[in-house]
Formats: structure tokens, C-alpha cells, sequence
């Protein structure tokens, strides 16, 4: 950041001077004689040339180069930024046994969505319920659905348009760990979210 | 009298561990004329098979001799070496030996199984019929034939059609499978990657399930078995789950919803709309299933908060809790299935945290328990009305089991990878 801005400036400044050069105001030439023809000076002047077309080369390369690796910069800096708008929005909340209320501590996970939602008009997010592998399959593939229709409930009360949002349920058919345990079971009764438009360049809120 | 006490000696009593109040009659499917046998219920006549002769007879005998003993209604007596199946029946002998009736078979040149069934008391035949084997022999075609002669076999002798000739359709990593009633022709469905949920058409012909595409949209399938054809039945939601058919096959019930789900009726084979049966209140209900004379529906509810049966009209009006007595864990019933005699609705309750299976008698609400060992649920009942299939992980794996519930006898019919959500199909007839 700081670097590409110190380029700027300084190219900026060399622009000024060559500027400043052309405008100066220039003394009205003496009358002369006709001048006696000089032998060309066709050695020096092309030396001369050569020269200046190789500082002109290299100047221009380094600023190519600033803008190269300015532009490498902030590129890096968006996709940084939108690791981490996809971080947050793939951040998984939890359920209790056999409900679907949005429980406390799922909350600042879903209003830090609700943020990038707000800054990405584009994106668009599938939100898959699933449950544990107690009770039964048929229901558990009702209640599924029952856990992400209140994800999105939840992030259209505040503010987001449901339109951007598709629901399914996957039941307990795509357990997230294996296990027969309180442990595995709370870490399979959750919601994800799968981003299926607007998923390039995302920002994250300002 | 005589033949009354015959049929004593040749009876064995069932082991019986569910009490006789709730016990279901065994003669209310009896139609037509029975001749010379009386069976009493709990009461098994005994049944001695003459070796089978012809090509395949040995096949023959050993599978009619496992549908007779898995049908659990008649005691099969093995031959008796210098049994013979031509000529003269001894029929004293075979009175001797226990023997309420003498099953005797062979495979004709033709390639037709003739199977006569004697009634030993009366010293005469019963019965004679004549099945087609379809080539090539002891395939899938060929046993099914068979499986309708045992099935006629138990029907001559005890008045109930057997069971035999039927499979069933469960769920196997991830796709569809079918295997016939005693173990044998496992399968999976080619093209049902993502089956779930699979039940019977009345005419055995097609199957319905839930497709769970990798988006997490779900769609009913209707799949003609024959010719692999299907045809897609959605309620205009992601979420289209637990399809059954109606008895007379016209009619389609499953769940779909957005946020909760509800029961939609929809012409199977038709593009006619599916139409909305219960309330849209946000409720789940699923796990739709019909009583037998096609005019209910039992299903899976939350509408009190937690999981419980209920049963409706078939349009959808006068819910009714079913499952109001205090029994199991509260909070959990689900998954009923509709008995073929109609007395009876099968549901699975949570008991310490686990499914066992239930039943519930319908003329007074009655409940019996019918698992305990392991973790039991999805009960499917046989067309019989007496035996069920159910998924459960008493071997460690879930695997399908058949359970007959009059005698509590248990058998495993799936092995080898985890099994679940079976489906006991209707009595299989031969192609016309």
C-alpha cells in the first residue's frame, strides 16, 4: 500500500518537471548570419539517443514494475478480503436435539453474514439443514429443512431479501463427523451455507 | 374329530410373546372353500414335503421347504429318506410322523412345478396347481414361480396366503436395492443414485422414492421396474420426501414444504398438480401411509411440538392423534405403517433414548412392543399383516430384519453393508 503509493507520487513529480520545462518561457533569438553549415555531429547525437531511449526504457520499467507489483498488491489484498467474506459466510451454526431455533450463540455468526450479504448485492447462498443421527430418517429430513428456513428467517429479519436465499435439507444423510456421542451428535445438527452466485470478488462490509 | 385331534398332535405351539388380546386373527383373509384342514391360531399343523422330482428339485424342496418355515405358520417335517413322491401316499405313515398335510411336488418335463397338497386325515388331495418356471432355472424369475407355489401351499393349508413371493425394496448406499423375501437376488435398481424412502405400487410393477440430488433437492420418483422408465413428481418445493401409494394405485402421498412440510396427493403416472392435504401451519408432517381400504392415512406430526402418529381422512380432514397413551419416551413416535388387515398401525417410539418398534391396535388403542433388542424403527408390514420388516443395528450394522409378531421369531434378510428403510412389497403375481 505504502509503496504503490510512494510510486505514484514519485512518478507524479517527474510528470510535473517535464511539464514545468516545456512551459518555461524561452528568450527571443539574436538575428544571425547564416550560419556556415556545422559537419553533423551524427556519432554523438545518436549517442545521445541511445542513452536517452535507455534511461526513458528504464524509467518506464520501474514504473511498470510499480504498477506491476502495485497492482499484484491490491489484488492480493481483495483476494484476502474475500477468503475471509467466504470464511465467514461458511461458518456452519449449531442446533439443539430435535428443534430448529436459532440458538444464542449462532447469532453473531449469522449478523456477520448478514454484513457481507449487505455488501455483496450479487451473492446468493444455498442454506442446507442437517440433523443428527438420532430419530427417525423421513423426519429428520423434515426437520432439516425446518433448521434452514429459520437460518433464513433469521437473516431476513434483518434486512437481507429471501429471494437471495435457496433452502434444501439433507437430513441426517451427510453426517459432518462420524460418532454415537453427544459430541459428534452437536456437531451434525447444523446448518451450512454454500454460496451458488455472486461468489467472485466478494467484499467485506465497511 | 378325528381330524381335530390329528391336527392337536400334529401342531406345535408358537412361542408367544405378545398377549393374546392383541394378537391378530389369523383367518380374516380366509376366502373361497377350505377343505379338510382347521387352523387354529397359534397352532402350527405340521407339513411333511415329499422330495421334489424333476430337474431342479432339489431347489425346489429347499425353497419351499424355507417359505413354508419362514411363513410361521405351519411346522415343516422333513422327508423321510425312503420317502417316496410317486405312487401311493401312506398316509398313516405320514400321521405317524405328525403330519397334517403332505406337500408333494416335481418339476415336469414341460418345466412346469405341479405341487398337490394332501390332507392326511381325509387320505385325498387338496389341492393341485401347475406353475410355469420361467428359464433360465433358479433365476430370479424361476424362484419367484416357486415362491407362488409355497404361497398357495400355506394358503390350502392354513387359509393365508403366504408371503413368499415377494421382496423387499430398501436402501443401500445410497441407491435403491431390492432381494427377494427369503434372502436370495439382492440387487441395486440401476439409476436410483440418491434413493431414499422407497414404496410399493399396489401391482408390484413400480416403485416410489425420494431422489436427494447432491444440492440437497429432493424429488419423488416413480419408476416403472419392467422398463426402467420414471417419471418426477415435485410440489414446487427443494423439499419432496416419503412417497406412498394409495391401496388402489391411483394416488400419490408424500410431504413437501419449504420451511415446515406438508401432505400432497398427486396422480402418480399424471402432471396434474399436486394438491395440499394438511393446513399450511409450518408443521412437519411426513411418513404418509394408507389403511387398506385406501379412505385414511396415517403419518408423522409435529404439530404438538415433538414427533407423534396421527391419522386423517384421505383428504386431509379429521386429524386424529393416534398414539395419545403414555407409552415409550414422551417426545418421539414416528414413521407409521398402515397393517393390510387394517387393525393395525406399526410406528417406531424412542424407549431410553431408542427406537424400539410398536404397534397399535386400532379397535381399542391397545399397544404392543415388539423390539427391544438394539435399535429398531422403519417398520414395513408383509401383505400377510402379521409379519414386518424393520431396520436394525442389533448386529452392530443396520440391516433389514423380518419379524413375525405373532411368534416373536426374528431373521436378518440383508447382509453385507449397512441396509435401511425397507419396504415390503405386495404379493408379486406372474406376468399375464
Amino acid at each position: 500500500m505504502l509503496n504503490s503509493r510512494s510510486s505514484i507520487v514519485v512518478a507524479a513529480l517527474a510528470m510535473l518537471a517535464v511539464t514545468a520545462c516545456k512551459k518555461k518561457p524561452e528568450p527571443a533569438p539574436a538575428p544571425a548570419p547564416a550560419p556556415a553549415p556545422e559537419p553533423p555531429k551524427v556519432n554523438q547525437d545518436s549517442i545521445d539517443a541511445a542513452r536517452r531511449a535507455a534511461e526513458e526504457a528504464a524509467r518506464k520499467a520501474a514504473a511498470d514494475e510499480a504498477a506491476r507489483r502495485a497492482a499484484a498488491a491490491e489484488a492480493a489484498r481483495l483476494e484476502a478480503e474475500a477468503a475471509s467474506a467466504r470464511a465467514t459466510i461458511a461458518q456452519m451454526v449449531y442446533f439443539d436435539f430435535n428443534k430448529d431455533d436459532i440458538r444464542d450463540d449462532a447469532k453473531p455468526t449469522l449478523d456477520a453474514k448478514v454484513g457481507i450479504l449487505n455488501a455483496n448485492s450479487a451473492l446468493r447462498l444455498r442454506i442446507a439443514g442437517h440433523t443428527d443421527d438420532r430419530g427417525s430418517d423421513e423426519y429428520n429430513l423434515a426437520l432439516g429443512q425446518r433448521r434452514a428456513a429459520a437460518v433464513q428467517r433469521y437473516l431476513v429479519s434483518h434486512g437481507v431479501d429471501a429471494s437471495r436465499f435457496e433452502t434444501v435439507s439433507f437430513g441426517k444423510e451427510r453426517p459432518a463427523v462420524q460418532g454415537e456421542d453427544e459430541a459428534a451428535w452437536a456437531k451434525n445438527r447444523r446448518a451450512e451455507f454454500e454460496i451458488i452466485a455472486g461468489g467472485e470478488k466478494l467484499r467485506m462490509p465497511h | 374329530m378325528n381330524l381335530a385331534r390329528t391336527l392337536a398332535l400334529a401342531s406345535v405351539a408358537a412361542l408367544c410373546c405378545i398377549p393374546s388380546a392383541a394378537r391378530p386373527q389369523d383367518t380374516t383373509a380366509t376366502k373361497g372353500v377350505r377343505i379338510g384342514l382347521t387352523y387354529a391360531p397359534g397352532t402350527r399343523p405340521g407339513v411333511l414335503l415329499l422330495p421334489v422330482t424333476g430337474p431342479g428339485g432339489d431347489s425346489v424342496y429347499a425353497i419351499l421347504g424355507r417359505d413354508l418355515d419362514y411363513g410361521d405358520r405351519v411346522s415343516v417335517i422333513p422327508a423321510d429318506p425312503g420317502a417316496t413322491s410317486t405312487g401311493a401316499l401312506n398316509y398313516p405313515a405320514y400321521a405317524a410322523a405328525g403330519a397334517a398335510a403332505v406337500v408333494q411336488a416335481s418339476v415336469t418335463p414341460s418345466g412346469s412345478l405341479h405341487i398337490a397338497v394332501h390332507d392326511v386325515a381325509g387320505a385325498r388331495v387338496m389341492n393341485a396347481w401347475d406353475f410355469p418356471l420361467a428359464a433360465p432355472a433358479l433365476g430370479p424369475d424361476w424362484r419367484m414361480a416357486v415362491h407362488r407355489g409355497s404361497d398357495e401351499v400355506e394358503r390350502a393349508i392354513t387359509g393365508v396366503r403366504g408371503v413368499a413371493a415377494t421382496r423387499a425394496a430398501f436402501v443401500r448406499d445410497g441407491s435403491i436395492w431390492l432381494i427377494d423375501s427369503d434372502g436370495y437376488g439382492g440387487h441395486a435398481v440401476p439409476g436410483t443414485a440418491g434413493g431414499l424412502s422407497p414404496a410399493w405400487h399396489p401391482s408390484g410393477r413400480y416403485i416410489a422414492y425420494d431422489e436427494l440430488a447432491a444440492t440437497g433437492h429432493q424429488t419423488i420418483v416413480v419408476r416403472d421396474l419392467t422398463s426402467g422408465t420414471t417419471h418426477r413428481i415435485s410440489a414446487g418445493y427443494t423439499l419432496n420426501l416419503s412417497p406412498a401409494f394409495s391401496p388402489d394405485g391411483n394416488t400419490l402421498v408424500f410431504a413437501a414444504g419449504d420451511d415446515g412440510s406438508d401432505l400432497f396427493s398427486a396422480a402418480p403416472f399424471g402432471n396434474s398438480a399436486p394438491v395440499r392435504l394438511t393446513p399450511a401451519r409450518g408443521f412437519s408432517n411426513a411418513s404418509p401411509s394408507f389403511s387398506p381400504d385406501g379412505k385414511q392415512i396415517a403419518f408423522t406430526s409435529n404439530r404438538l411440538g415433538h414427533a407423534e402418529v396421527y391419522i386423517m381422512d384421505a383428504d386431509g380432514t379429521n386429524p386424529d392423534l393416534l398414539t395419545t397413551t403414555a407409552f415409550g419416551d414422551q417426545m418421539y413416535r414416528s414413521d407409521p405403517d398402515w397393517s393390510p388387515d387394517g387393525r393395525r398401525v406399526a410406528f417406531q417410539s424412542q424407549v431410553g433414548g431408542v427406537f424400539q418398534i410398536m404397534a397399535i391396535n386400532l379397535s381399542d388403542r391397545s399397544v404392543q412392543s415388539l423390539t427391544s433388542e438394539g435399535r429398531n424403527d422403519e417398520p414395513s408390514w408383509a401383505p400377510d399383516g402379521r409379519h414386518l420388516l424393520f431396520t436394525s443395528t442389533r448386529t452392530g450394522m443396520k440391516q433389514i430384519w423380518v419379524l413375525d409378531t405373532e411368534s416373536g421369531r426374528t431373521r436378518q434378510l440383508t447382509h453385507n453393508g449397512a441396509a435401511r428403510m425397507g419396504a415390503w412389497s405386495p404379493h408379486l403375481e406372474a406376468a399375464r
